[in-house]
């Protein structure tokens, strides 16, 4: 047991515990028993709340533990967090405002709200509204997995079910502040979050780098152990098959993040169009951050940190690479502060995630099909408890199943999510698309994702199903076709399944349109998308 | 920021440069490990300066397309009645 660590960690995860269940006053609007209020924190968040919030949302647990520990284990195709989060927000940047601004003309609180104004169909909701909780509950338990590494590094790593015990404590104390105070509690949260991230960055990649003989040394260390290995798709910089692979997960996460939806809870929840927009440029300092963390598995590599082995499982845990590293190399006390940066990092996020599950849920399940006349402060209530269900889920799915098959889940999100895409992102720029082919297209993208990414095997480590996303080119058939021959290319299966998606939905879009099948009523307006916080248009916050 | 309750689509060209940092997808112009800056291969610290590349580009859109209305001399007249969007 590390008790310094332990005490440094448990005073800042107090501190936070208290900001927690604060936030409710913070703030406050008139009630908190309105989705406005309990689920988008009154939707006035400025700048810096909403950079805080959103990056606090982005760059999760998951993503500090899990982007070095693919880089310590693969290398340069574990830096493409990088390029991923350079291009999304010129992606982003027109789309959002769009979003932000038809969402509030008419209160819409969830994506899965847009589409059913946008089509008139509550059954493309529905399927809007169902991808994202699926592939939302996989990454809270992802969190549990970043904060979990941390626990078991400061030596709480028992066996059993009891070896859950500090996580499962951690995550009441998370859902009790989130059921109280709503997106408030990881709004205030997220400023020591992201303030801790920054420190102990900060220090990792001046300290660390001169302790191991500078970066040159480190990534000839890196090559060498890379060389020494059997695989050859390895090493630090990108083989010959990796490179398609690498731009396109790269793209494909872009695209993909901000369909989640606790990411656009973050921005629906931010006061006006400019806001958004200076996020826009100023969220890439957070990328920075992740591209220097993500070095730290080289780093990892010099140092010869040992991945610990999870006394649940019996295997070793690459994710605990970065806590191991800081706890090898770092006094006690600032591993502690490290420690806790990480594990904090792990609740804001979870926080948003349970709290824009909730909000679909209630939203476009609950109050479509099972309580129609639901009161703004029914409608609050079920949120608070289905964001407590979601939580315990996300809980028990760590402690009763293997957590790999919660990454295999987040994996399968992703190419989940990107489904999405026309439905929701397309469908802020244009109707053109038929309701029709909006459906089919998600079933054909949706069921040739899923299909390709379970027949990705890795005899390497003994899967033969859902072990990657990339995909080999020649793998791709068409009814037996090969277009690609026997390209050993590798591909993001999400790109993949996209452009299935899209193809089908255009062809029976045409088709309907042919058919002249009625294609639902559009409940917004073209100049709705450009309304922004001091237009009268604006739906009064918590009223209605 | 004037709303202009009439177009669909508003379209600056400076919204172009958006477009630039995709860029960086194209890997074959990088993949190299010489010259190495304070020991980065170059494959690192080129990706790296795509960071404050990106803010550039969406920072100079965000300044260049701020209150540019499209169809400019008409005040917004919506009236109170838009606010009344009846009881759901």
């Amino acid at each position: 047991m590390q008790w310094t660590e332990l005490i440094v960690f448990s005073a800042l995860f107090l501190l936070v515990t208290v900001m927690g269940f604060v936030a409710a006053r913070w703030q406050k609007g008139d009630t908190l028993d309105h989705l406005d209020e309990w689920g988008l924190g009154g939707r006035k968040f400025g700048s810096w709340i909403t950079w805080f919030l959103v990056g606090g949302d982005l760059y999760t647990a998951y993503t500090f533990v899990a982007v070095p520990a693919l880089m310590f284990g693969a290398g340069a195709t574990g830096f493409f967090a990088l390029p991923y989060t350079v291009i999304l927000y010129p992606i982003v940047f027109l789309p959002l405002v769009r979003m932000w601004s038809v969402s509030r003309v008419h209160g819409y609180v969830t994506p899965a709200d847009f589409v059913k104004g946008r089509y008139g169909s509550h059954w493309l909701a529905l399927l809007i509204a169902i991808t994202g909780i699926v592939a939302t509950m996989p990454y809270i338990a992802l969190q549990l997995v970043g904060l979990e590494a941390v626990l078991r590094s400061m030596g709480l790593n028992g066996g059993g079910i009891l070896g859950h015990l500090p996580l499962f404590i951690a995550f009441v104390i998370l859902a009790l502040y989130t059921y109280q105070s709503g997106l408030r509690a990881p709004a205030l949260i997220a400023f020591v979050k992201d303030i801790l991230i920054y420190l102990v960055i900060l220090v990792a990649i001046v300290y660390l780098p001169a302790k191991f003989g500078g970066w040159g040394e480190i990534f000839n260390h890196a090559q060498a152990k890379f060389d020494g290995t059997p695989s050859k798709t390895d090493g630090i910089l990108l083989t010959g098959t990796n490179q398609l692979q690498y731009a396109t997960l790269a793209l494909g996460s872009a695209l993909a993040l901000f369909l989640y939806p606790h990411s656009l809870t973050g921005i629906l929840a931010s006061r006006g169009r400019n806001v958004i927009k200076r996020n826009m440029v100023a969220l890439p300092a957070y990328s920075l951050v992740l591209g220097l963390l993500a070095l730290l598995g080289f780093v990892a590599i010099s140092a010869g940190t040992k991945p610990i082995v999870n006394q649940a499982t019996g295997r070793p845990d690459t994710n605990t690479i970065v806590p191991e590293l800081f706890g090898h190399n770092f006094p006690s006390w600032f591993a502690g502060v490290a420690f806790a940066a990480i594990g904090i990092g792990a609740l804001v996020p979870a926080a948003i995630m349970s709290i824009a599950a909730a909000n679909l849920w209630t939203r476009n399940v609950y109050k479509e099909y099972i309580h129609k006349h639901a009161t703004p402060a029914q409608e609050a209530k079920q949120a608070k408890i289905a964001s407590l269900v979601v939580k315990f889920g996300a809980v028990a799915f760590i402690v009763f199943v293997d957590p790999q098959f919660s990454i295999d889940l987040q994996l399968i999100g992703g190419v989940m999510i990107l489904q999405t895409l026309p439905a929701v992102a397309i469908a802020l720029y244009t109707r053109w698309f038929h309701v029709y082919g909006l459906v089919a297209g998600w079933v054909a993208g949706m069921g040739y994702g899923m299909w390709l990414l379970y027949n990705i095997g890795n005899p390497a480590v003994n899967k033969a199903h859902f072990a990657g996303s990339a995909l080999p080119l020649g793998k791709i058939s068409i009814f037996g076709w090969h277009p690609f021959g026997a390209s050993t290319t590798q591909i993001y299966v999400g790109i993949v399944a996209l452009f299935v998606n899209l193809l089908v939905a255009v062809i029976v879009t045409l088709i309907a349109k042919r058919a002249k099948v009625f294609n639902g009523t559009d409940q917004t307006d073209p100049s709705d998308y450009h309304v922004d916080e001091d237009s009268p248009r604006v739906k009064p916050v918590a009223t209605h | 920021m004037p709303s202009d309750p009439k177009t669909g689509l508003r379209w600056s060209n400076w919204n172009l440069l958006l477009l630039v940092p995709l860029l960086m997808l194209i890997t074959p112009w990088f993949n190299i490990d010489q010259p190495r800056l304070f020991g980065l291969p170059f494959f690192y610290w080129y990706q790296f300066a795509f960071v404050p590349l990106g803010v550039l580009c969406v920072g100079l859109v965000y300044v260049k397309t701020k209150d540019k209305p499209v169809v400019t001399g008409k005040p917004d007249k919506l009236g109170v009645d838009d606010l009344d969007e009846g009881a759901k």
